[in-house]
């Protein structure tokens, strides 16, 4: 694909500027790395890292009814939700199975901002505009907002000189206000288990901010350690651990479901296979013998024979040194302590189903 | 940048010729590709292989790459220090980063090979 058809966002000139290694994602053009993946995964881990990610997308949901037809459409109780808060939900099928996840912000009231992932962006805005019912408008705002991830243990006393009282948001939760005297939606949210904030500007504000944080001591990051940083934390990946084949009982998301609040897209087929159990389940694994498993390797039955289940992404671990990832198999194998046999490139790897998350920050 | 009496091959393997020894590597072009090193599997001592059969892999955090051997012949010998250290293939591909010593059978595998000028031209050509 040539690379005037990939679309940049409005930070493209700082990745090249930084001698990113550019690459495709999503339609995109981003940087996967900089320093180098490990390097920047152990600078978010133990200082603080900066993420572009306004290739996200925006659907910003208003109306009198505007709380209603999101509580019909999404499984997580948009009634609960206050103004100023977020929560973890998603878009799902009527088999309960899954189109994207995604965050709801509250705004107010009757205003909602829905953040989609990059690679499902123009599919979740008609998906939800095709649904719209009731005293309710549906406007894709991904052109409006650039987003900068601010992550690690560093990062409120990064952002707080910027943004006064950001560090006193609580977790999930967000305000309107400034940083570094621009408009800016600061969300204390983030897909690296660590502390931070994303940050929701103006495009034309974006290049500034983001040398304003390398000023102050962030390290830029890339899609590459984003990725680890997630898997160490056990944050689900579309595409990996979810997709239109699973529901979020299988994918152990659970608490994004709420059952009880009433009718919801999907509500049915759910509560059959909760009173049915499901047929997998997703587990974290560490690998024991020597090798890295990934997404698409096998695990395959104790007789070391059948193919029972699928790896969902693997890497090699930057905090931990050692390979680990996510993978679904047969309940009966999903206790921790379970040996799994996965299959790498026709050679088999001893490993072990362990708890999750591998990584929890100190708090 | 390229020692100028190795030979390369189109898969960004190096071959130092030793009588009728070879040592072989990669690249400073695939170490760079592949980001940093974290794994690599290597073949054992006595394999046989023919030429261009897959010899090892090596895995960054992103990646893997096989290796494959440009020539026919016996594993004599292989870097221990890489499989302890991988990162030695990121910090010099083509001295400490070595991997294989292979007993080859045949000079003419060597003729498929390129020289250094040309190796250099085909990793700035955009086509590797």
């Amino acid at each position: 694909m040539a690379s005037e058809d990939l679309k940049r966002t409005p930070l493209y000139a700082c990745h090249v500027e930084q001698g990113a290694r550019l690459v495709e994602f999503a339609g995109w053009e981003m940087p996967v790395q900089y320093a180098g993946v490990i390097d920047e995964h152990r600078a978010v881990r133990t200082a603080a890292g900066i993420f572009d990610v306004s290739h996200m997308g925006e659907v910003r949901v208003r109306g009198a009814g505007a709380e209603a037809f999101l509580q019909r459409l999404t499984p997580n109780d948009v009634s609960k939700l206050a103004s100023g808060r977020a929560h973890y939900s998603g878009l799902l099928t009527d088999q309960g199975t899954y189109i994207d996840d995604l965050l709801i912000n509250r705004l107010a009231a009757d205003d909602f901002l829905v953040v989609v992932n990059a690679s499902n962006a123009p599919r979740d805005f008609a998906w939800i505009a095709e649904r719209v019912e009731g005293d309710a408008e549906v406007v894709d705002e991904s052109d409006r907002w650039a987003l900068i991830a601010l992550q690690g243990p560093k990062a409120k006393e990064i952002l707080e000189p910027l943004s006064p009282g950001a560090s006193e948001l609580r977790y999930y939760g967000f305000r309107q206000g400034q940083v570094d005297g621009r408009p800016a939606l600061i969300s204390r949210t983030g897909y690296t288990g660590e502390d931070g904030f994303e940050l929701y500007v103006a495009p034309e504000d974006a290049p500034a901010l983001w040398r304003r944080l390398l000023d102050a001591g962030a390290s830029p990051a890339g899609l590459g350690a984003r990725d680890t940083l997630r898997l160490e934390a056990a944050m689900a990946l579309y595409g990996h651990e979810i997709d239109e084949t699973t529901t979020p009982w299988e994918a152990g998301l659970d608490w994004v479901v709420k059952l009880d609040k009433g009718d919801f897209l999907g509500r049915d087929a759910l509560a059959a296979q909760k009173a049915a159990g499901v047929p997998r389940k997703l587990v974290g694994f560490e690998v024991d013998g020597r090798g890295i498993a990934r997404q698409g390797h096998a695990v395959l039955s104790a007789g070391g024979g059948e193919r029972v289940g699928a790896v969902t992404s693997g890497t090699w671990s930057p905090t931990f040194e050692k390979a680990l990832g996510l993978a679904y198999v047969p309940p009966e194998l999903a206790a921790p302590g379970t040996p799994l046999a996965l299959d790498v490139r026709g050679r088999q790897l001893a490993a072990r189903v362990v708890e999750t998350p591998f990584y929890r920050r100190a708090r | 940048m390229y020692p100028s009496e190795y030979l390369y091959s189109r898969e960004h393997e190096w071959v130092r010729v030793q009588d009728d020894v070879c040592v072989l590597g990669i690249t400073e072009f695939a170490q760079q590709e592949l980001g940093e090193v974290v794994f690599v599997e290597l073949p054992e001592v006595g394999q046989v292989f023919d030429s261009g059969d897959e010899v090892g892999t090596i895995e960054s955090v992103k990646a893997v790459a096989e290796v494959y051997t440009p020539v026919a012949g016996e594993v004599l010998e292989i870097n221990d220090a890489v499989v302890d250290d991988p990162e030695l293939i990121n910090e010099d591909p083509h001295q400490e980063g070595w991997l294989i010593k292979v007993r080859f059978s045949s000079a003419a595998d060597l003729k498929a090979l390129m020289k250094a000028e040309e190796y250099e031209e085909y990793v700035k050509s955009g086509e590797a």
